[in-house]
Parts: structure tokens; sequence; C-alpha cells
């Protein structure tokens, strides 16, 4: 039965799911059970923002606190998944990535590559992305290109409720690394989902409104700025179609190609930072394998390119807004070749 | 006079219908309307339908806008007699009140039931009176309660409807009871034991069509009549061309092909409608279950079960509706009905009918659930 939850509930669900199926899924993470050492009751925090509160009651010590060593419980994990579980590993803020980058990169990216295909590392990695949470520069980053330039990593980065429970399902169920990118002011954003489980298969982006006019391919929380732009333009007769990459690695450029060849015009909007950005990359491809689709030039809507600010005020003119997006939509409209 | 005023609101198709968009007025101001006339074309986020005429009356005033959206009971236009002014109708227009979106749906209580059937979880709606004999109506192969968008609430003004997701569809466990029709059917009139209904008008529509005729094949009493639409076991021939299609189509550019064969007019399939069949196919077990069901009733070109050429003078009174451009199993199958069944054969239409001609089928199964 399909009801409305929020993403983070679409996370615990497809966790709740995923354990009960496969006993080989792991849990591990800071608190995502009750405090590593702590006298509290078990199961109390569930994560910094609570998304595994409930599941120690229903699947125990397959979830595991652990210590606020990232470099240590990413690298266990990814030996774990080596050995054979399908260990979901929760790192809070992607921002802490750094500390654990060769794990990451250089192990669990270049397993299955380096022996031949005989080792395969099922792990996931869950991180909180994006601003707008008044968590300044070290807490708020929208790292995905990070992760989108090395081969061997899937990049995951859903838009709603019924994207995120299908895709972590997926993530799960993956026989390589998985970086999962939840945006954290995503997390009280409610859709409708099924209560059963599904997967919904990588490199399938989503085209979430149809246009004639003006390709957006945008992914996470930018999709819903662009639905803004777009219900905006539509008042001006303007009819946009919005591409929802979902998965950044791998990437499904046949879906953005056949957009911008019936629309001719493209939009790139990225919460990234704009150098080697996803709407960098989107932009070079489609040059690249529809230049003479295009009817002018590609327009990219990014924040600057300067850290997130702390300052409320800068922060929300950092983030790219809905009315930046329809500015770009009628820049590209203006510009054009005979 | 506000009573000598009829509005024309925007109706509500389905259980989930929130808005539509008026693509197309069909009458000018000033023309005579009588009671099931196309009024307008509107467009909800699933597929496009005409609004009929609900009471006859002379059209004073258009309201709604083409290309415009509204909202569920919206006023899209009034009707009035030459003697009411139009100071009036403008005072009409004024207190109409616009609806509260989703106020009335939760006054309504849970659109669906639930009810475990040997170990199935199985989704159902009913809706309509409390009293009379239930037009109990199954979806096709693929399908859930939903293809009966159009028809279940039109159809509940005069009597009891029940619409399900048969077991492995929609909404309901995707789990088989059984992978043949007469153990689907055995599995609907257990359905029909547990949530109290004894007698029924049965209808069908494609595989729901031959559960249908089975279910009255094998409970002559506890059928009041049979109602087929573009009906599974009235003759052998099957486009399996659209079955393996449907089982093997795994996104959206592929179940698009194939589904579009389901209508005369392709473009009725929406980006909406392919994405919610896509859901579908997507939860754990279903590709399983089609697989399985679609191969054991159809298979080479061909059913493998027909019970609705087993009906017979001494069955109960059968309504045969048929799309003339039916691409999935011949229209030609309408003339295999039994001596004495009414026989519709309509044109402009494909496989599903009742959805691209929607006023005509609920028309036909009103005369026939109301004269048996």
């Amino acid at each position: 039965m399909a009801r409305k939850i929020s993403m983070k509930q679409a996370i615990n669900e497809a966790l709740d799911l995923e354990m009960a199926r496969d006993p080989l899924v792991i849990c591990m993470g800071e608190d995502i059970v009750g405090g590593a050492g702590g006298n509290g009751e078990m199961d109390a925090w569930g994560g910094v923002l609570g998304v595994t509160k409930g599941l120690y009651a229903k699947h125990g010590d397959r979830l595991m606190d652990t210590p606020l060593s990232e470099s240590a419980y990413i690298g266990a994990a990814i030996g774990a998944a080596a050995c054979g579980y399908r260990p979901v590993a929760e790192l809070m803020f992607i921002d802490f990535m750094g500390v654990c980058f060769d794990q990451i990169y250089n192990q669990a990216a270049k397993f299955k590559y380096m022996f031949g295909g005989k080792a395969e590392t099922p792990v996931v990695i869950r991180a909180m992305v994006g601003a707008g949470f008044r968590a300044a520069a070290q807490h708020s980053q929208m790292l995905t290109p990070l992760f989108t330039h090395i081969p061997g990593l899937k990049v995951v980065c859903p838009s709603t409720p019924y994207d995120t429970k299908g895709l972590l399902i997926q993530s799960i169920r993956d026989n390589d690394p998985v970086i999962f990118c939840e945006h954290k002011n995503l997390y009280g954003f409610e859709g409708e989902v099924p209560e059963g489980s599904y997967a919904i298969p990588f490199g399938e982006a989503n085209i979430v409104r149809e246009g004639k006019h003006v390709t957006i391919v945008t992914y996470g929380l930018m999709v819903h700025r662009s639905l803004e732009a777009a219900a905006e333009l539509a008042k001006e007769g303007i009819e946009v179609e919005i591409v929802d990459l979902r998965t950044l690695s791998p990437l499904d450029m046949d879906t953005v190609l056949d957009s911008v060849t019936k629309t001719g015009r493209l939009v790139c909007v990225d919460e990234a930072s704009p150098r080697c950005s996803i709407a960098a990359d989107i932009s070079a491809q489609v040059v690249q394998h529809a230049f003479g689709a295009l009817k002018a030039g590609i327009e990219m809507v990014t924040p600057p390119h300067v850290p997130v600010p702390f300052s409320p005020v800068l922060e929300d003119l950092y983030i790219p807004s809905g009315a930046q997006i329809a500015i770009a939509v009628r820049k590209t409209l203006q510009g054009g070749r005979k | 006079m506000s009573s000598a005023i009829t509005p024309i609101i925007m109706p509500k198709w389905g259980l989930e219908m929130r808005e539509g968009t008026v693509s197309d007025w069909l009458v000018d101001v000033g023309t005579r309307i009588t009671v099931g006339m196309p009024i307008m074309d509107v467009d909800t986020d699933k597929l496009s339908n005409s609004v009929e005429a609900p009471d006859p009356g002379l059209l004073r005033r258009r309201i709604a806008q083409a290309g415009e959206t509204y909202l569920v009971r919206a006023l899209l236009g009034v009707m009035a007699e030459s003697d009411v002014s139009d100071a009036e109708i403008d005072a009409f227009v004024d207190a109409f009140e616009v609806p509260v979106a989703g106020a009335d749906d939760e006054d309504a209580g849970p659109a669906y039931d639930y009810v475990e059937v040997d170990g199935i979880r199985v989704r159902y709606a009913r809706r309509g009176p409390d009293e009379g004999v239930p037009l109990v109506l199954l979806h096709g192969f693929g399908g859930d309660l939903g293809n009966w968008l159009f028809n279940i609430d039109a159809l509940a003004e005069s009597f009891p409807v029940i619409t399900l997701d048969l077991p492995g569809h929609g909404q309901s466990q995707a789990k088989l009871p059984a992978k043949s029709v007469a153990g689907l059917s055995d599995f609907v009139a257990k359905l029909l034991d547990q949530i109290g209904v004894a007698k029924v008008h049965i209808g069908g529509h494609s595989m729901g069509g031959a559960i249908a005729t089975q279910f009255a094949l094998t409970h002559p009493k506890r059928t009041a009549s049979l109602t087929l639409i573009c009906s599974a076991g009235l003759g052998k021939e099957i486009n399996t061309g659209y079955t393996d299609g449907f089982i093997a189509a795994t996104n959206k550019r592929e179940l698009k092909a194939v589904v579009e064969q389901l209508f005369a007019n392709p473009e009725l399939v929406t980006r909406s409608l392919v994405d919610d069949l896509l859901k579908y196919k997507r939860m754990d077990g279903v590709p399983e279950v089609l697989e399985a069901l679609g191969h054991s009733l159809f298979s080479n070109g061909l059913q493998t079960e027909t019970p609705g050429l087993k009906l017979d003078a001494k069955s109960p009174p059968v309504l045969v509706i048929w799309g003339a451009k039916d691409q999935v199993i011949p229209a030609q199958h309408a003339s295999n009905a039994p001596a004495g069944s009414t026989v519709a054969v309509i044109d402009g239409a494909g496989h599903m009918v009742m959805l691209e001609k929607a006023n005509e089928v609920n028309a036909l199964i009103k005369k026939h659930v109301g004269s048996h």
C-alpha cells in the first residue's frame, strides 16, 4: 500500500526491509544506535538526525555504534564487504569523507579491477549532503563530483522519498561500492511510497516534468527548485522539461540527449561548486554528442565558487534559487543561432 | 432564483483525482444541452475524458478557461433558462464556494480496504449505496482497480460497485493463489464470502472477463448478470506480443511502446500512467507473478482457457462490450457470445474501451445491471 512518508522514513524503511530480507546486511556508524559506550537506552539516537531509529529493536547487534573514527569504521565496512557482508555505513556528513578517502577511492573502488574481478565490495556509504542547514562550511557541501570522478564508485542522489527507498534498496543489493547522498533539507519532504520492497535500477534518469522549450538537467534538492522555476515559467508560456538524474554514476546520458534533441536548449542546475561539477560534465557531454541539436548556448546554475557561508543571509543567497533558474531558462531562450 | 441555475462542476474520476485541466469546450454559450451530451474535454494526470451533462439545460456561462486547471468540484460553467437574468447568474457564480483541496476526501474515510484471503493480502474498494446487489469489476492482466477510474463513481450512482486488485496486481500482495482462470475465480468467490457479499453482478475486462465468466459458470445462482469487456475466454486468439512485451519491459521507453497498444489513441498513454505501471512492475515479486501467470494463460498467440465458449442460454444474462480497434484480443470474439447476449462494439476505442469511451460503456453497464 502506498502512503505518504518522509524521505527520512523512506531510508529507515529501505534499511529495515533489506535487513529483514538478507542477514548479511549490517549497519554501522556514529551514534546510529544509542551512542557507543554510553549508559543510555539503546536505540535512543538512531543517528544524528534519527534516521536509523527503531532498527536496533528489530535487528539487534547487526547495527553497530562505532568510535568517532571515520577512517577506522569506513575501512572496516569496506573490509566486511570484501568478505561477503553487505554493510551500510553512515558517515553523517559527506564533508567527513576526507579522513577516510584512501579506503574509499584507493581500496573499495579498486578491488574489483585490481583482483581481476574476483573481489566484490558491496558496501553502501550513506552521507548527508547539501547546504541550507545553518551548519557552516564543513557540514554543508555537495561533494558529489568528487565521487563521480572515481571509476569504480557508484553515486546516487535522490530527490523524492519514492526514489530514495528504491535506490537505497538497489544500492544494498548492488555488488559495487555506492556513495548514497541524502540531502539533509529533503529529510522531511514527504511523498507516496509503497510499503513493500522495490528496487530502482541505476543509470535511469527520471523526467519529472515534460516540456518542449528548454531542458533542465539536475538532481537532489535542485529538482525541487527547478520545479518551482518551471511552474513560474509556465505562466509565461514556457514549457520546461526537467530531467532528474537520480544516479550520477552511472549517468543516463541517453535521456539527457533525447531531451536536448527535442528542446534544443539546456540549463544544468547543480548544487555542487561550479568547477568540474556535474553541470560541467553534462554540458561537455551534450556539446560533444548533440552539438547539432543545440539552438543556443548552455546555461549553468550553480553556487558561486566559494565555501558555504555560515551567515544565514549569505547561505540563502549561495544556494541556487527557483528565480535564478528561471532567469537562466529565459536567457537560453533569448540566445540562439539562426 | 438560484434554484433555476444548474452548475457544471469538475467531476471526480476515480479515487485519487484532485484536479483536472480543461483542454477544450465542446459547446458554445446558448447551446441547449441534453443529458449525456459531451460538454468539454478534461485532462487529468492519468488520462483525458469528456465531461458530460448530468442535467439538461441552456448553457449560459462558460467559467472555465481552456488550458486552466481546476480542483474537483470547482465551477466550470452555468446552465439556466433564458428567464434567469445575467445578474442572477453573476450572483450565483460569486456565491459559489470553491472547494478546499483534500477536505472532502478526509471526511469520506479511507478509499480502500484490505482483506486477507488464503494468506494473500488484497486491496479492494466499495462505492455507492449500501443496499442492492453489487457489481464486482475485475481488471485484466497487469491491471489494477484504477483501470475503472472513469467507471466506478459513475456506476456507483446507481448501484454498489466493488473493485479489487487481483492477487499479484496493483497494491495486493505479489503472490498468486493459482495460475489458472478457474483458480483465480475460486479466489474471487472466497474473497466475496469473506467480505459478506453473496449475490453479485459480475464483470471483467480482458483476463478479468475470463475470471468473471468462470465465476458465472461455477456460481450461476449467485450471479445476477455478467458483463464482459474486451474479454479473454471468448475465443482462442490473443496478441501475446502485448502480454510478453508487458512482462519483459523494464523501463519507461519499453513499457510505453507496449502499453500504447492498449488504446486506439496512443496519445492517451501519459507519463504518469507509464510511471505508475513501472512502479508496480518494480515491486519485489511482481515480475515473477506476471511471468508465471502470463505464460500460463497466454502463449504463442493463444489463450489456454476459453470459459466464454461454455456460456449458453441457461447462463446469467450477458453483456459484451468491445473496442472495435482492440489490438490485444480481436473484437470478432464478441460474436462468440451466447445467443441472447447484448453485444456492443464501440468505434474509436481499443482494448481499454472502458477508459477511452467511458460514458458509452457506463451507459451500457447501467442498463444491463439495472434490468437484471
